[in-house]
């Protein structure tokens, strides 16, 4: 069963490196494709392929999206089907290519042939503004700015802000913009409140975009990666859950933002310094 | 107890982010927001002016503003003062022009 009337393109971008735009692409996905969309996420980030270890696919790698581009494999070869989720799909990215590989043409040909495959197709981008990043984000339809609430991280999505608004194909071909959407990621609610981090309504003040999620910093979010695990698969995780909830606002649902207060800890576990 | 001075200690550079932030960001749109003539056409008008009028090519701004419906372009220009150059006598700067742009 089909339930988007037209598959999506969705790019995971921030311009800033580090901020958890793998991470929160792998978990998008892995999001989406539990409710029951079928999914592919593909890395742009050609040279510097992480999306199948964050995915815990790297050893079943064996033709990449550049293979496909330059026709050296077929689409079929290089799609790596997730073991855990049903619906998700990967394409890798070229570990020894550089970022000339990816080609307007080349790109939109592959996207092109997963639209009729695929009802999500989400692109996570290589940081910077150059190539990698302009490809990932050119034919999106819809965008997610991943910002950290720290001073160079929001800079730097106000400018991939810009660039959606100017170098997307949307905006080349003059069609209806990119709809962009603000995931505020290590969002640390006790530092907020002491005053030592930007908060969730200075980052909003600045980049007036709709806000869809806001990710509570989490030591989980690590120890999904260590194993290669999206980080929606841990239940138990506040960043899992707040993941899940972002991605149910992306499908229309109505859920209320969570994480946003100071998880009050019991002395006990206060005294074994446990963070959730 | 450190209680009482963690208190008046506290850290409120999140503050000072957010006003950073807010400078450098309105800097940051105003250079992605003009066209890509603006240079140019700063380049001309320095030539042409010049033809008539000394100036300092570092005193002259070009700015493209948007208000609701219609643009401004905001040309200034600081001529030379009075003692230096007696033409520009009945020129006091800035000139402002007002054309029609889309």
């Amino acid at each position: 069963m089909k339930a988007m009337p037209t598959p999506k393109i969705v790019t995971v971008t921030s311009g800033k490196g580090g901020v958890g735009k793998t991470t929160s692409a792998a978990a998008f996905a892995a999001g989406l494709a539990l409710k029951g969309m079928k999914t592919v996420v593909i890395d742009f980030d050609v040279g510097l392929r992480n999306l199948d270890l964050v995915m815990g696919c790297e050893r079943r790698v064996v033709f990449d999206f550049v293979n496909v581009i330059n026709n050296e494999a077929r689409l079929k070869q290089a799609l790596i089907k997730d073991k855990r989720v049903e619906n998700l799909w990967i394409l890798p990215t070229s570990q020894t290519r550089d970022k000339d590989a990816l080609t307007k043409e080349g790109v939109g040909r592959v996207i092109d042939e997963l639209k009729s495959e695929f009802d999500m197709i989400v692109c996570d981008s290589p940081a910077g503004i150059e190539k990698g990043a302009l490809m990932a984000l050119y034919y999106a339809d819809e965008a997610v700015v991943v910002t950290n609430p720290e001073v160079s991280s929001v800079r730097d999505s106000d400018r991939i802000l810009g660039v959606l608004s100017s170098r997307s194909r949307r905006a080349e071909r003059g069609e209806p913009a990119v709809k962009t959407h603000l995931l505020l990621t290590r969002y640390d609610a006790a530092r907020v409140s002491k005053g030592e981090m930007l908060k969730l309504e200075d980052v909003l003040e600045i980049l007036a975009i709709p806000l869809l999620g806001i990710i509570p910093e989490s030591p989980s979010v690590l120890r999904a990666s260590n194993i290669g695990l999206p980080i929606v698969l841990d239940a138990e995780s506040p960043a899992g859950r707040a993941y899940n909830d972002a991605v149910g606002r992306f499908l229309g649902e109505t859920i209320e933002h969570r994480f946003l207060k100071p998880e009050r800890r019991s002395i006990f576990q206060r005294l074994m310094g446990r963070a959730a | 107890m450190l209680g009482i001075f963690e208190f008046f200690r506290r850290d409120r550079s999140a503050s000072q982010a957010k006003e950073r932030l807010q400078i450098l960001v309105a800097h940051d749109r105003v250079g992605r927001d003009s066209p890509d003539y603006l240079p140019l056409l700063q380049r001309d008008l320095i030539a042409v002016i010049a033809r008539y009028v000394e100036i300092d090519e570092e005193k002259l701004s070009v700015e493209l503003a948007n208000q609701g419906g219609c643009s401004m372009l905001a040309v200034n220009i600081e001529l030379p003062s009075r003692s230096q150059k007696s033409e520009a006598r009945n020129q006091k700067g800035p000139i402002r022009t007002r054309p029609q742009l889309a």
